[in-house]
């Protein structure tokens, strides 16, 4: 049975068993390969995407069970379009092995817009979910807080 | 020695051989040019084994892997220095497998020298057994070589080529060489006439490179600043490419499951519920294993989980108790190796208090953020390999064996290493995606290991214990005689890449413990090697991520015995030693504001290693929150003697300590039945943004040696965790990790 999913803006039919996490969809199907696997049981948030604006764990999301319009790394910003909180990400140098960025920066866009100006504490609450094993917590910080100020300017 | 070092230093000086359409610079050792691997296309000259210069501008084939400790981006600003080209302009990838990409620092690294006191003679001879990286094809990112390896190489591969496209112009214009510049990109006419490199590369393949020297650091336009980093765009967008986001055409997906008792046999399997599967495509029996190939990836793992496989026995001890038993029997052996005997440790000081104690530490995974993978096409004659590593060129090897074809019908295409830390130099992964494509030729196939199959079949750091004894007197040490008992790594890594039983003193069991920069007079260091088969293999800061913590937790108990401050106690022994270990301990305690005193509810520890050529010392401040300690703050103080990036200094000091830190609290890998018991990230976790301290890091470059920066910020921070906490609680910490004893903000 055909799936109907909006990602990014863009309509996909998809046709896949309904058990099979949103993860693999776009990853392997649909070939958005910026949302990574991780660990596969909500452990580590590298495959964090927004369902509605929420950021969710697409690997515990059925493809049955999506309610709502996709956004992924992709359609966050692009290289030469990139959204703030990505100029922030770059700003800061935040990056190491990068493995786990996508699911950070989905994580932190969420946080913002819900938040617009995080405390340290509101940071640690939202960000804790989300494993780096390269430790680039510091920099992660700095780059929402950076965020914050260059959203709240705009 | 001048003459001989000088003598050594030319012989890896760029040379030039002729290859299609033009000219390479490589690096000679031995006595014959390796072969050029660039392959050239029609109207492009390979100007050496690193730069290719075409009409889409300079590309730099980065032979050792990003895996996020920065390295493709040093080493273009190494080029782009010497070669007057902006960061920016630089295209940088991963080179393919190639001899002429061999790791000539990590060899020198195996010298049985302290490291620290290596004269210029060892220093010489350390780099005339860098040579010995190319026989074995040694094409390795570890060891926090890369930019000892790369510092001269490949500034003197910029220069070579930037003097050779002036020369071609000097030739055109009829003027002398020496009266043109270079400029972003061009070579610059007396006449202020621009003439872009891509104009004059193909000429350039044509003529003998000229002799040069190079530039005087204090000339450095890009070389210690901080560059934006090449992959940081990339890593920011999810463009950039890892091994599990490689899609040839076509691609199916596989995953595997292999032996929990590791190294065991299979007797046999059952899948008849796996075949009938949503999306399974085809069951491959790998001898010691099965996997799946699917349409997707987690339908391989779903239908790969329900094979019913019956699994032969572990060739070890099963449980984990038992195992360090063994390791503990090791003892009673007659030492691998003595590498430290100063003085006379049979004979205790008249008036000296003695001390002794045992540690122990678990074996850890590495848990690379990307679980293992890698892609694989393969036509019969030909296979194409897609993943991260560490080893090109000794995947290359295993995967052409295994495939049974020639090296030379094997292409690695290295990507983005999703966390390296040691577990990608390792060949299985790619072993096992070879034997998956094998039995579906013509068909590129991905293999991923599901979290829980990576977390269990890694090749550990193995668990260690260390039997320390000292002595005391006068506020200072007078003696350590310290023994380290585990499975060494060393020789098991040789036997698996080389087939040949590995043997020999094993320096990395007693690194950073045998080489540690105090002045003590009476100082015996032996290794004793369990033999266990457990695979065993390289995890960041390797020995010394064992040694550290023993050697840093009994100078802190010696310090206690003797009544002394740890700091000053450390600082002391250190002044008389090594001057740059003594810097970093006093620049701790400066950034600390470090008095010896804490207020209640508040521990201090510190602890410094010398590892990889780089003195790192940390002081870390836990905090007593309602019965629940927290990691509030911690300082690091380093000496790379050069600091390239300071920037990527600071977030490889950082990162490293926070490996370290993670595994200090909580990381330890069990074994029940001869199964690791740890599955996924709930069982092996690390600290996370709530947890992880406020740090300072400062960098300073009086070391008279290029340092390592990936491994060396990992060492210290076990131990001056535990020092901290034996501050705050009166509790010494002699085992890892902290979290069994200590209740610890997790």
């Amino acid at each position: 049975m055909a799936t109907n999913l909006k990602i990014n803006g863009t309509s996909h039919q998809v046709d896949l068993p309904e058990d099979v996490p949103l993860l693999w969809v776009l990853r392997d199907e649909l070939g958005l390969t910026g949302t990574k696997f991780g660990c596969g049981v909500a452990a580590c948030g590298a495959c964090t995407v927004h369902i509605d604006g929420e950021a969710v764990r697409s690997c515990q999301v059925a493809l049955s069970d999506v309610w709502g319009d996709i956004t992924t790394i992709e359609g966050l910003g692009t290289p030469t379009a990139m959204a703030k909180i990505q100029q922030a990400w770059v700003d800061h140098q935040v990056a190491q092995c990068g493995y786990c960025q996508s699911g950070q920066i989905m994580q932190a866009a969420a946080l913002l817009a819900e938040n617009p100006t995080p405390t340290d504490a509101d940071i640690d609450d939202a960000m804790q979910g989300n494993l780096c094993r390269c430790g680039t917590y510091p920099r992660i910080r700095a780059a929402i807080h950076d965020a914050a100020s260059k959203l709240k300017e705009a | 020695m001048a003459s001989v070092g000088k003598i050594l230093r030319r012989t890896f000086l760029i040379g030039s051989a002729a290859v299609v359409g033009g000219v390479a610079f490589g690096a000679y050792y031995v006595t014959r040019p390796a072969a050029n691997p660039l392959r050239p296309g029609k109207g492009e000259t390979a100007l050496s084994p690193f730069v290719l210069i075409d009409q889409q501008g300079v590309t730099l084939f980065a032979p050792r892997a990003e895996m996020g400790q920065g390295v493709m981006t040093t080493w273009a600003a190494l080029i782009a220095e010497e070669l007057d080209v902006e960061i920016d302009d630089i295209r940088v990838l991963h080179g393919p497998a190639a001899a002429a990409y061999y790791n000539s620092a990590l060899m020198a690294e195996g010298l049985p020298n302290k490291g620290y006191d290596a004269s210029e003679f060892q220093h010489n001879l350390g780099e005339a057994l860098g040579v010995l990286g190319k026989p074995l094809s040694l094409q390795v990112t570890g060891g926090s070589t890369s930019m000892k390896d790369g510092f001269e190489r490949m500034r003197e591969a910029g220069a070579t080529a930037r003097e050779t496209l002036k020369q071609v112009a000097a030739d055109r214009l009829g003027v002398d060489r020496a009266q043109l510049k270079t400029e972003r990109g061009a070579v610059i006419a007396p006449d202020g006439t621009r003439i872009s490199y891509h104009e004059l590369a193909e000429a350039a393949g044509q003529i003998e490179p000229p002799n040069v020297a190079l530039r005087d650091p204090s000339t450095w336009r890009l070389l210690g600043q901080n560059l934006p980093r090449v992959d940081v765009v990339g890593k920011s967008t999810g463009t950039a490419e890892f091994g599990i986001d490689v899609r040839p055409e076509g691609l199916k997906f596989a995953s595997v499951r292999m032996n929990p008792r590791l190294g065991g046999t299979m007797k046999g399997y059952d899948s008849s519920s796996a075949e009938s599967m949503p999306g399974v495509e085809k069951i491959v029996n790998l001898g010691n294993g099965v996997a799946v190939v699917a349409s997707n990836t987690w339908l391989a793992i779903q239908a790969v989980e329900a094979i019913d496989i019956d699994w032969g026995d572990a060739h070890y001890p099963p449980e984990t108790d038992s195992l360090f038993a063994k390791i503990a029997e090791a003892f009673d052996d007659a030492p691998n190796s003595t590498m430290r005997d100063d003085g006379d440790v049979d004979v205790m000081p008249d008036g000296a208090t003695e001390i002794s104690a045992e540690y122990k530490v678990p074996y850890l995974a590495h848990a690379t953020m990307e679980p293992m993978n890698a892609t694989a096409l393969f036509t019969g004659t030909k296979l194409d390999l897609w993943c991260g590593n560490q080893a090109p060129t000794l995947i290359q090897i295993r995967a052409a064996n295994t495939a049974n074809l020639d090296t030379e019908a094997v292409d690695i295409h290295t990507t983005y290493l999703g966390g390296g830390f040691g577990r990608r130099g390792e060949l299985d992964f790619a072993e096992i995606a070879t034997k998956v494509a094998m039995a579906v030729p013509n068909v590129p196939v991905q293999t991923t290991w599901s979290r829980e199959e990576d977390m269990r079949h890694d090749y550990y750091r193995p668990g260690a214990i260390a039997r320390m004894r000292g002595a005391v007197k006068d506020g200072t040490a007078v003696l350590i005689d310290g023994k380290v008992a585990s499975q060494s790594s060393t020789q098991q890594a040789v036997e698996r890449y080389t087939g040949l039983p590995g043997g020999g003193p094993d320096k990395v069991l007693v690194e950073g413990l045998f080489n540690q920069p105090y002045a003590v007079p009476n100082y015996r260091i032996s290794g004793h090697i369990a033999d266990l088969a457990v695979p065993v293999g390289f995890w960041r800061s390797v020995g010394n991520s064992h040694n550290g913590f023993f050697h840093e937790t009994f100078m802190d108990e010696m310090a206690h015995a003797a009544g002394r401050d740890p700091l000053e106690f450390r600082l002391e022994l250190a002044k008389a030693e090594f001057a740059p270990a003594a810097g970093v301990l006093q620049a701790v305690k400066e950034m600390s504001g470090w008095t010896g005193e804490t207020p209640d509810g508040v521990g201090r520890g510190v602890a410094m290693t010398y590892s990889f050529g780089t003195p790192v010392a940390q002081v870390i401040e836990v905090v007593d929150e309602d019965g629940t300690i927290r990691i509030a703050k911690a300082w690091i103080a380093c000496d790379v003697g050069i600091a390239l990036d300071p920037g990527t200094v600071e977030a490889q000091m950082f990162g490293g300590m926070m490996y370290g830190l993670s595994a200090a609290v909580m990381g330890e890998i069990t074994f029940a039945d001869g199964e690791v018991e740890q599955f996924n990230f709930p069982d092996y976790d690390a600290l996370r943004m709530h947890n992880a301290p406020v740090t300072e890091v400062r960098i300073l470059e009086t070391n008279p040696r290029l340092g390592g920066v990936g491994e060396p910020g990992t060492p210290p921070s076990m131990p001056a965790l535990g020092n901290a906490l034996f501050d705050l609680t009166g509790e010494r910490a002699r085992t890892l990790p902290l979290i069994n004893q200590f209740d610890l903000l997790v």
